[in-house]
């Protein structure tokens, strides 16, 4: 039985991007059938992320308008074949994206993969609404800051009204994704508490993936950080991740970085 | 105190829970569910002050006002026609013929 995962915060730049493609990896690794859709019109990126930007023909919304067939837009990735792409239009109007092509679309989906991972836009307009719009389970991405905490917020009040499933009267499934996590900074008292931002949403914990220079590392490679570097902090946090979305229980602990004698005297973080 | 704190900066996390708390409080009340409040409101009410007194439902008027110390539900309805205001206690008659209660 297939499962529609979005991935959305409200807020631009926390890294839902970043996780939709390091959890999508880290599923279809497992051998799970797993497709990332796109749905930032205009803006696409998944693409970029994945190493597959100069392999895309035909994107979403021209299957939407039958320009294409939906196995002729897919992107099959080179790395892990259970791992596919649905790119987002980069030159279309928005307002091709329409509410009953979307359905259409995310239909056929369902049967042919295990995973739909719908990656939202940034902000709460019509994009993000139409990813939200068929999921049956949602991940929040949210940095440890107040800006984000609060669109974040807004963000699960749509998913309780916005949904499909919200319109049945049924609960959406929520799960909290604590990214960009500076294990220094809250020693110091200077970032949100893991167990504040909890408590503020009251959303469940999906994983806290560390701040780290691999997740740029990555994105330079064109690879999700489960594949680049499989080792790393963000890396493992994102493995974890994936393992509890399956319904395993796996213990919390923050994968650290491991540090050379020369990063310590020279270490400098990526803004 | 310890010597060991007087060199240390406040940690900004707790101001920035409290200030959260704060703000999602209030837009929680504002957009999950309660957003038709003043709708609900002004309906209510209005069927309330129409059964005894005629009232046009376009001159009614329903704001809130959501301040710190207080939040202030301001409820404004004109009464059309001196006449039409027969049963209640009017305050002093606009310009314009109308009676207004605030």
């Amino acid at each position: 039985m297939a499962k529609v995962l979005v991935v959305t915060s409200g807020k631009g730049g926390v890294g839902k991007t970043t996780s939709a493609a390091a959890l999508g990896a880290a599923l279809a690794k497992s051998g799970q059938r797993v497709v990332l859709v796109d749905f930032d019109v205009g803006l696409r990126n998944l693409d970029l992320i994945l190493g597959a930007e100069r392999r895309v023909v035909f994107d979403m919304i021209n299957v939407i308008q039958g320009e294409a067939k939906l196995a002729q837009a897919l992107i099959r990735d080179k790395r892990i074949d259970t791992l596919s792409l649905l790119p987002a239009s980069q030159t279309r109007d928005k307002d091709a994206l329409t509410a009953e092509g979307v359905q259409r679309v995310i239909g056929e989906l369902r049967e042919k993969f295990d995973w739909v991972i719908c990656d939202s836009p940034a902000g709460i307009e019509k994009g993000a609404s139409l990813a939200m719009r068929h999921a049956d389970v949602a991940v929040i991405v949210t940095n440890p800051e107040i800006s984000s905490v609060r669109d974040s917020d807004r963000i699960i009040g749509l998913l309780d009204a916005k949904t499909e499933v919200a319109e049945r009267g049924d609960r959406m499934p929520k799960h909290l994704l604590i990214t960009r996590y500076d294990v220094a900074r809250a020693a110091r008292g200077d970032m949100l508490k893991t167990d504040d931002i909890l408590e503020i949403l009251s959303v469940p914990l999906l994983g806290i993936i560390p701040e780290s220079q691999e997740v740029l590392r990555a994105s330079n490679l064109g690879m999700p950080v489960t594949l680049s570097n499989p080792a790393s902090g963000p890396a493992r946090a994102y493995a974890d991740a994936a393992r509890r979305l399956n319904g395993e229980e796996v213990a919390f602990a923050i994968p650290r970085e491991r540090k050379g004698f020369m990063d310590r005297l020279f270490g400098r973080r990526v803004a | 105190m310890s010597l060991f704190d007087f060199f240390r900066r406040p940690s900004s996390a707790p101001v920035a829970r409290e200030r959260l708390q704060i703000v999602l409080a209030h837009e929680r009340g504002l957009t999950r569910g309660k957003s038709d409040l003043i709708a609900v409101l002004q309906e209510e009410i209005l069927a309330v002050v129409a059964r005894h007194i005629a009232i046009d439902p376009d001159n009614v008027q329903i704001t809130l006002d959501r301040g710190d110390p207080v939040t202030m539900l301001e409820i404004d309805i004109t009464i059309p026609g001196p006449t039409a205001a027969r049963s209640a206690v009017a305050k002093p008659a606009l310009r314009d013929g109308t009676t207004r209660y605030r």
